[in-house]
């Protein structure tokens, strides 16, 4: 079978502590929280890490909140297991709900937690894989070798942004709060991400993720659509999730968001301002998915075809926005 | 065999497995849970290149690791090995030739996983990069360099062509001829165990293997021959196989290596594959293009069949003969066909080597004919599962290719799915979208003769009777999941009127159990349940003639069960005993008590080159209806519901028929769907996804409800009645399923699995079908004819053949 390396692991009593010891480890350390993608991929060697920073031991980075206004505050520790049993995010944030429900195997919910999921490592049918298969193909890009195998002429990884809470954490405004050495800030989710397959994260590698803030709904309604083989285990290879705020029967304000298709979760701007002023009726829906269509570009480094993956966004996004002025 | 008695205590109801407490409780050790003092643990390190010569390897690197005990390449083990006698083409490491990624080229015993893994990938291998093939067709067009240097010629490893009868005539009769082309693509077994064994040759001398192994007989001749040890001092101990499906029916290059490791440094040593060896491991289902030329009547019935397949065989030769041979055996045992052509061609290509995966050669075939039979009723304006019922064979007919039929429950199989899936108002009248389908199999219950060629029992059962009643039963078979070690202590309870716990079972071990030939070809109830009957009965007439002796009773008045010996006609009066009395009165007059029982099929009637494949004691049968939901939008295919009937001839364990019958579902409908071993020929000719997560298979999410029916019509070579179902039940499905695409869609997806991309573009495309279009022009070697049995044909070519030479399987 195939083993871990061998690794410090490290276990912080609070986040200040995480923090410290995350900067003064340097680059080979990383934080585990759940471990369900972490381990793996150091068993298949994907990532050198020494030294482990653990979250275990920080409580205060468990559980899910919801305030008066509706405005919700999760824990990035809180696991995602805890946030299918919670009935309320489930009444008051169910394309969020439905996004976390549909993450990998009731398993490794029990263990992985919400903020492993919106920090997810880019993935791609060239870097999942073991050492000794890598070593076939000479390495590639996002991991000791110089070619991209996706894409042999280009000069930049194409992993693929991979996670469902994320699509559904943008449509909402969700913002993320992280701790690092020089103190708090607060950013949009959103801004968290880059077009890169390999420095895919805006976030310091010394900053800790410690909690995801829903604005109150004020009228917003969002759905969460996710393509894949199997109706389990299966990491989407086309996520969307639409949000709309209506006045009356037509769209007032509307976000569309695309995962799996990219490095990057992708906005769907053109579809978005398509939208607005009209009623999500059955063509409306349709020529939105037909403006969503064109920006998405899907490589073949995942499961499906790529071409058909493309087209499947024309179907999510036209469903995606009928159901979610259903919502 | 006792097929007529009505009273089983047993037979027929559905005891706990006698392996189930410790199966669910964890308590059962497979091959890697064990381990023993100073064991040392090995990792092989594999090709990353697809196909090259190895000009040098260095280990010296590894050797210097901390840790590390041995480290050994191709030149310590110069003998090659291979299933077949005819492809002995293997090495435990490779030599001078690497035809695959992840062909193994050297092996690393160390004193732990990591330490052997770290020093594995320090080894240095040099290669001289050669042209590389990863279709049968590219290998068609390129005779070099070959990939092995023997085989039919440049890299086609075998060529087949036969003919019963005579096809022309048969196509001038028709009405109609339909000629279509189908593709299946190759998938694997996926079995969750991976394969691991242990290798102990102690200081005695004697090597000791415990392997995940189906076929533990097999792999003792593949040990003994490649580590030049009689075999009278290697055993094999077969462990249970958490599922085998085939995949563990090779010797394989990891179980000889720990061998020779043990051997030079007297040390247990271990190997546990990860996910990913498993797949190189490979032996699964070859990709097989293939074309059904078929003529018909008006009503349907077949005037002629041509079947042509080209398989595309992976790196090594394994089964492949009989695999080959496989997709063009049996055609025939479903539908009357007069007059029958065979076309086979099997190539070489660099990936990992296929084999025999659930049902071995013929779901490939299978798939094309009901296929095609759909098309055709559908031309004909017939219901195809009326078509179907008009053209069965009858039970035991004696088909086109000398394949001798015996019970045949394929009829009332058919009417049970059409009547309880309520296919007459379904089929053709659902809304767009939802569509029915249906399809039908057979398969062989044990192949008719050994995969060598001997004249010996393919299964033998020993057994003793202890004094304090306990009857131990030996036998060489393996259990795998399918259930053989209840099924063996089923056979032997139930002529001893005994409990199953009364029985304890010594199976898969060369040196305590006789041979059985192994979990393959759905033998294993047939054949060593035959044996055990032998066996059992044996004992009950010398436990009855004592008995009878002391008691004065009959011997034809003597009653076994309840765990008793007693006079039918007065069970409870004095002379009634204990089985352990019996037992004890039994050893005072013969001595210890001991029997044996073994089993050889009955010779099959083809003379012919090849009729050595097809021929089995009994051939199982099954009818599905499958209900899909498919999605013009997506392409995808949900499906919402299997109907399946089985002709078992006879349930001896229900819950684990059953069983068998949904598992094969279950694994038909994987491959109907998703499954596909995928590469990429532009990188190096990697495997695209050898992994759980991303080698597709069904989860529970996609299993559907299936309904089974048991259609039992004992056969009278069956232990019993009964005859096989590990395999049989699986072939429905993928017709099945494309059967329902059509249905739902009208569109047709000649291809296996039917994926939702398939489905888009046919729904696009101008003839609404998507599938190959053309069968390569290959030239063949001269036909085998053989006259039809009437035709007056003897079962011999008309050519005059010499005997040797036959490929078995």
């Amino acid at each position: 079978m195939m083993r871990l390396p061998v690794f410090r692991y490290l276990a912080p009593k609070s986040s200040a502590e995480a923090v410290r010891m995350l900067s003064t480890e340097g680059p080979t350390a990383a934080v585990v929280a759940g471990g369900t993608d972490l381990y793996p991929n150091m068993k298949r060697r994907q990532v050198s890490v020494r030294t482990l920073v653990s979250l275990r031991r920080l409580a205060a980075l468990r559980g899910a909140q919801a305030g008066p206004d509706g405005a919700w505050r999760i824990g990035a520790g809180t696991s995602l297991m805890a946030l299918e049993r919670d009935r309320r995010l489930a009444a008051e944030r169910p394309a969020l709900h439905a996004a976390v429900k549909s993450i990998s195997t009731p398993v490794l919910r029990t263990m992985g937690t919400i903020g492993g999921n919106v920090l997810l490592d880019t993935r791609c049918n060239y870097y999942d894989q073991n050492f000794e298969w890598r070593r076939a193909v000479n390495h590639c890009l996002k991991c000791t070798g110089d070619t991209c195998w996706t894409a042999p002429g280009s000069d930049r990884c194409w992993a693929v942004n991979s996670s469902d809470s994320v699509p559904v954490l943008i449509a909402m405004g969700a913002v993320a709060r992280l701790e690092g050495p020089a103190g708090v800030r607060e950013v949009p989710v959103e801004s968290l991400y880059r077009d890169d397959g390999i420095a895919w994260l805006t976030k310091a590698k010394d900053e800790l993720l410690t909690e995801l803030v829903l604005p109150p709904p004020d009228g917003w309604r969002s759905h969460y659509g996710k393509l894949r083989r199997r109706g389990t285990f299966d990491f989407p290879v086309l996520g969307v999730a639409t949000a709309l705020r209506l006045d009356g029967d037509r769209v007032a304000e509307a976000r569309i968001v695309l995962n799996g298709v990219g490095s990057a979760p992708l906005r769907a701007k053109e579809a978005e301002a398509f939208v607005v002023g009209k009623r999500v009726d059955a063509e409306t829906a349709k020529q939105a998915g037909e403006l969503a269509f064109k920006p998405a570009k899907p490589l073949d480094n995942t499961d499906f075809e790529n071409a058909w993956r493309k087209k499947m966004v024309k179907v999510y996004v036209r469903d995606g926005l009928l159901a979610a002025a259903r919502a | 065999m006792a097929a007529e008695r009505k009273d089983w205590k047993l037979v027929g109801r559905s005891p706990r497995k006698v392996d189930g407490m410790s199966k669910v409780t964890g308590a059962t050790k497979f091959a890697d849970d064990l381990s023993m003092p100073r064991m040392l643990h090995c990792k092989l390190h594999r090709s990353p290149v697809a196909h090259a010569k190895i000009v040098s390897v260095d280990t010296s690197e590894a050797e210097a690791v901390p840790g590390v005990v041995a480290v050994i390449t191709g030149a310590c083990m110069p003998i090659p090995f291979g299933i077949l006698p005819v492809s002995q083409d293997e090495h435990a490491l490779c030599r001078d030739r690497v035809r695959f990624v992840g062909d193994p080229v050297a092996a690393v015993a160390a004193v732990d996983e990591e330490t052997a893994f770290e020093a594995a990938m320090k080894i240095k291998v040099v290669y001289e990069p050669l042209k590389a093939v990863f279709t049968p067709q590219e290998a068609l067009k390129t005779p070099e360099p070959r990939i092995h240097d023997y085989g039919d010629e440049g890299n086609v490893h075998k060529k087949i062509s036969m003919e019963f009868g005579d096809v022309e005539q048969g196509f001038s009769e028709a009405d109609q001829v339909f000629d279509d082309v189908f593709f299946f693509e190759g998938n694997t077994h996926l079995p969750m165990e991976q394969h691991a064994t242990l290798a102990w040759r102690d200081p005695d001398g004697k090597l000791t293997v415990w392997s995940s192994t189906q076929t533990p007989h097999y792999l003792h001749r593949a040990m003994s021959k490649v580590l030049e040890m009689p075999p009278s001092r290697v055993r094999i101990v077969a462990c249970p196989n958490g599922g085998g499906f085939g995949g563990k029916s090779d010797p394989f290059n990891h179980e000889i290596v720990v061998g020779k490791l043990s051997m030079l440094t007297n040390r247990p040593v271990k190997i546990a594959l990860t996910r990913e060896e498993v797949f190189y491991c490979h032996r699964g289902r070859h990709p097989v293009l293939m074309r059904f030329k078929t003529g018909v009547k008006q009503d349907g019935s077949i005037t002629a069949m041509a079947c042509k397949t080209l398989l595309d065989g992976g790196a090594y030769g394994s089964y492949g003969v009989a695999s080959t041979y496989y997709t063009g055996a049996l055609q025939t045992v479903t539908y009357k066909v007069p007059h029958y052509r065979f076309d086979g061609v099997r190539c070489f290509t660099n990936k990992p080597p296929c084999g025999p995966k659930r049902g071995h050669g013929t779901p490939q075939p299978r798939f094309g004919l009901e296929v095609q039979l759909d098309k055709i009723a559908e031309r004909l304006g017939l219901d195809p599962a009326e078509l179907r019922l008009r053209t069965l064979q009858p039970a035991h007919a004696l088909t086109a290719n000398f394949l001798k039929i015996g019970s045949m429950g394929l009829g009332a199989c058919i009417r049970k799915v059409v009547e309880a899936s309520g296919w007459k108002d379904k089929f053709r009248k659902l809304p767009r979208g939802r569509g029915v389908g249906l399809a039908c199999s057979s398969y062989i219950s044990g192949a008719g003769l050994p995969i060598y060629w001997n004249a010996l029992p393919h299964s033998g059962v020993q057994l003793k009777v202890d004094r304090g009643g306990g009857v131990t039963v030996f036998c060489g078979e393996t259990e795998i999941g399918q259930g053989s070690d209840t099924i063996l202590a089923q056979c032997v309870a139930e002529v001893l009127g005994l409990d199953l716990l009364d029985l304890r079972v010594v199976v898969g071990d060369t040196d305590l159990t006789p041979v059985d030939l192994g979990s393959y070809s759905s033998r294993v109830t047939m054949m060593m349940g035959n044996a055990a009957i032998q066996a059992a009965e044996r004992a009950r007439e010398l436990i009855a003639k004592a008995v009878s002796e002391k008691t004065k009773v009959p011997v034809a008045q003597l009653e076994f069960a309840g765990g008793r010996v007693f006079d039918v006609s007065d069970p409870t009066g004095k002379t009634s005993m204990s089985f352990a009395e019996a037992a004890v009165v039994a050893e005072a007059k013969w001595g210890t008590l001991g029997t044996v029982g073994s089993y050889t099929p009955p010779p099959s009637p083809g003379r012919y080159r090849g009729a050595g494949v097809g021929p089995s004691p009994a051939y199982s049968y099954s009818a599905a209806v499958v209900e899909v939901e498919a999605s013009e939008d997506t392409g995808m295919v949900t499906v919402k519901k299997v109907w399946v009937a089985h002709d078992i001839g006879r349930a001896i364990h229900k819950a684990m028929t059953v069983g068998q019958v949904e598992g094969g579902v279950y694994m038909g409908l994987g491959e109907a769907l998703m499954e596909e071993m995928s590469y990429r020929p532009n990188r190096f000719g990697v495997h695209k996804m050898p992994s759980m997560l991303e080698y597709k298979s069904l989860t529970t999410m996609e299993m559907p409800e299936v309904e089974t029916h048991l259609v039992e019509d004992p056969d009278p070579n069956g232990p019993f009645g009964g005859k096989e179902v590990g395999q049989g039940p699986l072939l429905p499905m993928m017709p099945a399923v494309a059967n329902a695409v059509y249905d739902a869609l009208r569109v047709r997806v000649d291809e296996i699995p039917v994926s939702p991309e398939k489905v888009l573009r046919a729904l696009a495309s101008k003839d609404r079908r998507f599938g190959p279009t053309s069968f390569p022009d290959i030239e063949m070697p001269p036909v085998t004819k053989v006259p039809t049995p009437w035709q007056g044909g003897s079962g011999r070519a008309t050519e005059h053949e010499t005997q040797a030479g036959g490929v078995r399987s």
